[in-house]
């Protein structure tokens, strides 16, 4: 009887675990997205390329505020870390080779924030705001701090990048690292999908729903929050060293309070809590400023600001809803179109 | 050392100016106002255009700066913040720091992105010594005025109807409402009075804090540190907290100007790690 419960439940896991065709269909158009745009356009290869790292930075604010509700105003504090530390170790040549220095930053930034986390777990949204958002604040004064270290306000400047994996030099026309933030963002994606569908990430969604009754069921509320954090903090890290690698530049500004808040508009756009809110919102986001900077290059923030005021007064829910009802739009459409293919799962997540 | 003092003394007032509104309004309606920035910002540029451009006398320009930016206080107050009330904590963030942005922005396309100053009246220049401490006349008319503003909020909180109206929704808001008060009245009418202080703020700190279209950004991080430390329980909390932080700070600055900057946000840790409902919470039902 137990077996068959065991058996049952690991079964709905695995479903509900299950690629959906439209998964496929995102992903093989990012991979044609690295070749349309050799074609005609090689400028936009640095706007996609900003877009593969927002979306990863996206995905890791995704992590703890759609899969364990904690809020953030200071996620930009493992970003930053994460951003001067693969500046740095290539600068003096700890690590030269990109992406054992990717994971180094991500392992620094990691450190970071499970030494913070334990400042996260208590209190209200409104400690937790002020926590995150003080600790962004104290690196971004250590940063300056320290500037023969990391160049104050002028920034690190003079950081050579080395070719990946001793074999892909960055180009300016930023196809490579285009290629690579993609690749990394991928690799990273599979990792948090995998994670988030997991038991564990099941456990997440409890504690988010409702820590006390999480904690009655035998989920240690406190453990778990930690690890999301500090594996969350990770994938910020690693967005930075993607920043700082692909730009070979790093400067305060990687720690500004406009970067946290930017990227819970980009979180919002696209809808929290299932993964691909972030990857839909850093493209949607930033073709948007993109657009807006082209039209008012001086004051596009005020057009960020209104979209921000709008999409509160519509209403969140609705925002994420019509991203979900895209989703089961389309999956319906699929469905139609290819019987054999039909996928039980859900839709993914509402907003929120 | 005395004159450090002093100067923190002044530097506290004024915070404790600028975020009394937003502590009650925090703890009245649970609400989470980033853009409390933007009204000091607001009567900040209001007297800077009346002093600078129209002429106005200093004096006549402060009451002004109150005066409007308390309307403008209500004006937002009734028609935008009144639908985000019931929302998320994560909602009101992210609209009020749209409003920030928006402000800054505005501010920037309006009167430019440079740092301002107010012109001041000769009588407020200089420095004069009183018992071998150097006493800024500019600082002396903030402690003054602040002062009196701090015992005048004192004695209507504690001794007017609309003090004691306002407590009780503080205490509790259902059972104020049940008690027949109009708690929506009362918050917006201290929403108003509170971004009119945070304006009168705005315009007496433009000399010292400095005014430019960041300002709402760059003292968000002190309002809210004062909130936290202070409690919203009281205006005795975050009058004792401003001067705390308000002293730290430019001692912090003097003596060890390397650390400066991180002496409030490790006071603010460490105060959230100890106290997280303030220094001088009450032990109440909420």
């Amino acid at each position: 009887m137990a077996r068959s419960l065991l058996e049952e439940a690991a079964h709905r896991l695995a479903t509900r675990a299950r690629w959906r065709p439209l998964e496929y269909v995102f992903w093989l158009a990012a991979l044609a997205s690295v070749w349309h745009g050799a074609l005609h356009l090689p400028e936009r290869y640095l706007i996609l390329t900003e877009v593969a790292w927002l979306a990863l930075f996206a995905l890791s604010l995704d992590l703890i505020l759609g899969y364990a509700g904690i809020i953030s105003l200071g996620h930009a504090a493992f970003f930053g870390l994460g951003a001067y530390a693969a500046a740095l170790l290539a600068k003096y040549g700890i690590v030269t080779e990109p992406v054992l220095a990717l994971v180094v930053s991500g392992l620094i930034a990691s450190v970071l924030g499970f030494a913070t986390s334990f400042l996260v777990l208590r209190g209200s949204d409104l400690t937790r705001l002020m926590v995150t958002l003080g600790v962004a604040l104290i690196m971004r004064e250590i940063a300056n701090q320290i500037p023969e270290l990391t160049g104050g306000a002028d920034g690190l400047q003079g950081v050579v990048i080395a070719p990946i994996l001793g074999l892909f030099e960055f180009d300016i026309f930023g196809h490579v690292s285009y290629v690579y933030c993609l690749i990394v963002l991928f690799v990273l994606f599979l990792l948090a999908r995998r994670i988030v569908y997991s038991p564990f990430g099941l456990s997440l969604r409890a504690v988010k729903g409702n820590p006390l009754r999480a904690a009655s069921i035998g989920i240690s509320v406190n453990a778990r929050l930690v690890a999301i954090y500090t594996l969350s903090a990770f994938y910020a890290g690693v967005a930075g060293a993607l920043l700082a690698q692909t730009q070979a530049f790093a400067s305060l500004e990687v720690f500004s309070l406009e970067r946290s808040a930017d990227l819970l508009l980009v979180l919002i756009i696209g809808g929290t809590g299932y993964l691909y809110g972030g990857l839909i919102g850093a493209l949607i986001f930033k073709l948007m400023q993109d657009w807006i900077a082209n039209l008012t290059p001086q004051y596009w923030q005020f057009w960020i600001g209104l979209v921000l005021v709008l999409i509160v007064l519509v209403g969140r829910e609705r925002i994420g809803q019509w991203t979900g009802g895209l989703w089961l739009l389309a999956e319906r459409a699929f469905r139609r179109a290819a019987p054999g293919t039909a996928s039980l799962a859900a839709p993914p997540g509402k907003g929120h | 050392m005395l004159t450090i003092l002093f100067d923190g003394v002044a530097y506290g007032m004024l915070l404790f100016v600028l975020a009394c509104g937003l502590s009650v309004t925090l703890g009245l309606m649970n609400f989470v106002n980033l853009a409390h920035g933007a009204f000091a910002m607001a009567g900040g540029y209001i007297t800077l255009v009346l002093v600078n451009r129209a002429g106005v006398p200093f004096f006549a320009g402060l009451p002004i700066a109150f005066i409007a930016s308390a309307l403008l206080g209500a004006l937002f107050e009734r028609t935008l913040y009144v639908h985000v009330y019931g929302k998320s904590h994560l909602d009101q963030v992210l609209f009020t720091i749209g409003l920030v942005f928006m402000s800054v922005a505005a501010v920037d396309y309006v009167m430019g992105s440079q740092q301002v100053f107010i012109q001041l009246p000769d009588v407020l220049q200089g420095r004069f010594d009183l018992f071998g401490i150097g006493v800024g006349r500019y600082r002396l008319l903030i402690i003054v005025v602040c002062g009196l503003l701090t015992i005048g909020l004192q004695l209507m909180l504690s001794g007017t109807r609309f003090g004691s109206r306002l407590r009780a929704s503080v205490d509790d808001a259902r059972v104020a409402r049940g008690l027949g008060i109009n708690v929506n009245a009362v918050f917006a009418l201290t929403f108003a009075f509170g971004s009119g202080l945070a304006g009168l703020g705005g315009a007496l700190g433009a000399e010292i804090l400095g005014l430019d279209p960041t300002f709402p950004l760059k003292y968000m991080v002190y309002f809210l540190i004062v909130v936290t430390v202070g409690g919203t329980s009281s205006i005795t909390g975050p009058f004792v907290a401003s001067l705390l932080i308000g002293i730290a700070d430019v001692a912090g600055k003097y003596y060890v100007p390397k650390f400066g900057a991180f002496v409030i946000y490790t006071i603010m840790i460490i105060m959230l790690i100890l106290r997280p409902q303030g220094l001088f919470a009450r032990a109440t039902g909420k």
